[in-house]
C-alpha cells in the first residue's frame, strides 16, 4: 500500500517533543497511533482559521470576578497526618520525592 | 407491594418522614435491586452499603425520637467519582487515583450530608471527565438500561444509569463539555447544568476549571430543583463561585408557560442530527404552543465553531489541572529504581493514564506551547467570545432556547470509541452552553425504537427558575419521565 503523506500539522517529533513536555512517557505504538489521531483533530480543528477575531478580546472566564481575597489569618487546615495519608512515599513527616539530579 | 426504590425522592422523603418506611427499609430496597442487576449495567465503582444502613439507623432513630432532620433525610444519593468523599475511594475513573482517598469532602458533598442524604456510593465515570460515552472509564463501560448493548453516555454515564435502572433515587455529575446533560438525555432522566459558578467546584476534581460545573441528576424535575435547591450557594473554598447565598428554586415548580418566548436556534438542527430527534423535539415544541408559549426561529452563527474552541480550551486546561498527578503527593507510583524525576513521572503518567487522557493532555500542551498559544488557545477563547456574545443576544429576546441534547439516540457501546474526532462531534449541542457559561436541563421528550430522545432548555445567567418551570410543565403534561427500562 502507497502511504501518501500530505503535510502534517503535528509531526512525530513534535509529538515526541510534547509528550516530554508533558511528562507523559510514550510506547512507539502511541506515538504511532497519536500522530495519526491528533493530526485528523488538528485538521478539523482548523476550521477556527476562517473567522475574523482581529477585534475580539479573549474570554478567559465568564464571571466578572476579580481576586477574591480573604484576611492572613490561621484557619483550621489539613493535619500533617491526613496530609501524609494518601503519599506513595514517606519518611518521618515527608513525602518522599524522586531524586533531582 | 411498593418498590421504594423506583419511587422519586419527593415521593419518598414523606413516607420516609411519617414513618411509613425506614430510611433502612429503603437502603435495604436499592441494595437488592443492585445485587439484582449490577452486573448487567455496572454504574457504580464503588458501593457503600455497611456505612449506608449505618447512617440509615442513625437517621430512622432521630425520626422516631421526633428530631428535626435534613430536606434529604434518608435518600439514597449516589456521587460521580470525581467529587472527593472523606474516607471513601475517589478515583476519578482512572488507574492513577485508583486507591486514593480523599481526606476531605467536596462542599457538595457535604451540603447534601448536612441535610441527611445517604451517600450509597461512587458512579462510573469516563476517566477523568474526558469522554461522552463512559467508555473511558480504567474499570469498564456502563451499559445503558434502555438498551444493554449501547452507551449510557458521558461522563456522568454511571450517575445517569443508576437513576433510570433504579439503583438510586438521586445522583450528581459534573458537566464540562455536557457531561450531565449527554446521558441524561441517552438515559432518559433528567440532568441540569447550572449556570457557571452557582454550585462550588471545591473537591471536584478539575478537568477544565473555566468551564465545568456540578450538577443535580434525578428522576423528574421536581427532584431536580430540590437537589439544585441544596448545593447551590457561594463557597468561600472556591474563589470561582458567584457571590450568591443559597437559595431555594421551588418556586419554579409552576406548570405555565404562558407567553413564554421560545429561541429555536436553527446551529442546534444541524446535519448529524437524527430525523427521529428532530421530530421529537419539535413536536416538544408544539406541545409548549399549546400550552400558550411562542416560539421565534433564530440563528447563532458562531455555534458551528463550538467544537474545536471547546475542545481546545478544555484540553489547554487539562494540561495544567492533570499535572498534579505525578506520584507523588497521592496515587499510583510507577516504581524504577535509580530513576530521577522525570524518569518518574513520565512513566507513572505512561501507566496510570488511559488513551483519552493522554491525547488530551498532549493536545492542550501542544495548543498552549511556545509558537502555537495564539495560534490555537487565544484564538478559541476569542471565539468563545463570539459564541457568549451569540447567547446573550438570543437569551435577551427570549425566555428560553429550545434544542435536541444530543443529536442522536444512544450509540452502540465500541462504535466511536476508535476514531476519537467521532465522539467529539456528538458534543455539537452541548459545549456551547458550557463555553457561555449559561445553564441548561435536558429532560426527557420521547422515544424511539425505545431509545430514549432528550431535549434541552437553556436559559439566561443564573435563570435557572425559568428553564426549571419550562422543563416542569413539560413533564407535567407529557408521559415520558414515567417510563421505566425493562430490565
Amino acid at each position: 500500500m502507497i502511504k501518501v503523506t500530505k503535510n502534517p500539522t503535528i509531526s512525530k517529533k513534535q509529538v515526541e517533543h510534547v509528550a516530554w513536555l508533558a511528562r507523559i512517557e510514550l510506547t512507539e505504538d502511541e506515538k504511532e497511533a497519536f500522530t495519526k489521531q491528533l493530526n485528523e483533530i488538528l485538521d478539523y480543528f482548523k476550521k477556527i482559521d476562517e473567522i475574523d477575531t482581529s477585534n475580539i478580546k479573549p474570554t478567559f472566564h465568564v464571571l466578572d470576578l476579580v481576586n477574591v481575597l480573604r484576611d492572613d489569618k490561621i484557619e483550621p487546615s489539613l493535619s500533617k497526618e491526613d496530609a501524609l495519608k494518601n503519599a506513595p512515599q514517606k519518611e518521618d513527616s515527608f513525602i518522599k520525592a524522586p531524586k533531582i539530579l | 407491594m411498593v418498590n421504594y426504590n423506583e419511587l422519586t425522592c419527593h415521593e419518598l422523603k414523606e413516607k420516609i418522614d411519617n414513618q411509613e418506611v425506614s430510611s433502612e427499609e429503603v437502603i435495604n430496597s436499592i441494595f437488592d435491586r443492585i445485587d439484582k442487576i449490577e452486573s448487567k449495567i455496572h454504574a457504580y465503582i464503588s458501593l457503600f452499603r455497611d456505612s449506608a444502613l449505618q447512617d440509615a439507623k442513625v437517621i430512622d432513630s432521630q425520626i422516631k425520637k421526633g428530631e428535626t432532620v435534613g430536606r434529604l433525610s434518608g435518600i439514597p444519593i449516589a456521587i460521580k467519582d470525581v467529587m472527593c468523599t472523606k474516607g471513601k475511594f475517589t478515583t476519578c475513573g482512572s488507574r492513577i487515583l485508583e486507591n486514593y482517598i480523599p481526606p476531605f469532602d467536596a462542599t457538595v458533598v457535604e451540603r447534601v450530608k448536612k441535610e441527611d442524604a445517604i451517600i450509597i456510593g461512587k458512579t462510573n465515570m469516563d476517566e477523568f471527565a474526558m469522554g461522552s460515552s463512559t467508555e473511558n472509564s480504567a474499570f469498564g463501560y456502563s451499559s445503558n438500561p434502555w438498551e444493554l448493548n449501547r452507551v449510557t453516555g458521558g461522563s456522568s454515564g454511571g450517575s445517569a444509569a443508576a437513576l433510570a435502572a433504579d439503583e438510586t433515587i438521586l445522583a450528581l455529575g459534573s458537566d464540562t463539555g455536557g457531561s450531565v446533560r449527554c446521558p441524561a438525555s441517552f438515559c432518559s432522566v433528567v440532568g441540569l447544568k447550572p449556570t457557571y459558578g452557582l454550585v462550588s467546584r471545591y473537591g471536584l476534581v478539575a478537568y477544565a476549571n473555566s468551564l465545568e460545573q456540578i450538577g443535580p441528576m434525578t428522576k423528574d424535575v421536581t427532584d431536580c430543583a430540590l437537589l439544585l435547591s441544596i448545593i447551590n450557594g457561594n463557597d468561600h473554598c472556591d474563589s470561582t463561585s458567584a457571590p450568591f447565598q443559597n437559595k431555594s428554586y421551588m418556586n419554579a415548580l409552576v406548570s405555565d408557560v404562558k407567553d413564554f418566548t421560545l429561541g429555536i436556534p436553527k446551529e442546534f438542527f444541524g446535519e448529524g442530527t437524527e430525523k427521529a430527534v428532530e421530530k421529537g423535539v419539535w413536536d416538544a415544541i408544539h406541545k409548549f404552543e399549546d400550552l400558550g408559549a411562542n416560539y421565534n426561529e433564530i440563528s447563532m452563527p458562531h455555534i458551528a465553531y463550538s467544537i474545536p474552541t471547546y475542545y481546545l480550551i478544555a484540553m489547554s486546561e487539562a494540561s495544567s489541572n492533570l499535572a498534579r498527578f505525578d506520584g507523588v503527593r497521592y496515587g499510583f507510583r510507577a516504581e524504577k529504581s535509580e530513576a530521577d524525576w522525570d524518569e518518574v513521572f513520565g512513566i507513572t503518567r505512561q501507566k496510570g493514564f488511559g488513551a483519552e487522557v493522554k491525547r488530551r493532555i498532549i493536545l492542550g500542551t501542544f495548543a498552549l506551547s511556545a509558537g502555537y498559544y495564539d495560534k490555537y488557545y487565544l484564538k478559541a477563547l476569542k471565539i468563545r467570545t463570539l459564541i457568549k456574545n451569540d447567547f446573550e443576544k438570543a437569551l435577551s429576546k427570549h425566555s428560553a432556547l429550545i434544542t435536541p441534547t444530543m443529536p442522536t439516540t444512544p450509540f452502540k457501546i465500541g462504535e466511536k470509541i476508535e476514531n476519537p474526532l467521532s465522539m467529539y462531534m456528538g458534543d455539537i449541542d452541548t459545549v456551547p452552553i458550557n463555553l457561555a457559561g449559561v445553564p441548561a436541563i435536558s429532560i426527557p421528550c420521547g422515544f424511539v425504537n425505545n431509545l430514549p430522545i432528550g431535549m434541552q432548555i437553556i436559559g439566561r445567567f443564573f435563570d435557572e427558575e425559568t428553564i426549571l418551570r419550562i422543563a416542569y410543565t413539560y413533564e407535567q403534561n407529557t408521559p415520558f419521565h414515567n417510563e421505566k427500562p425493562n430490565l
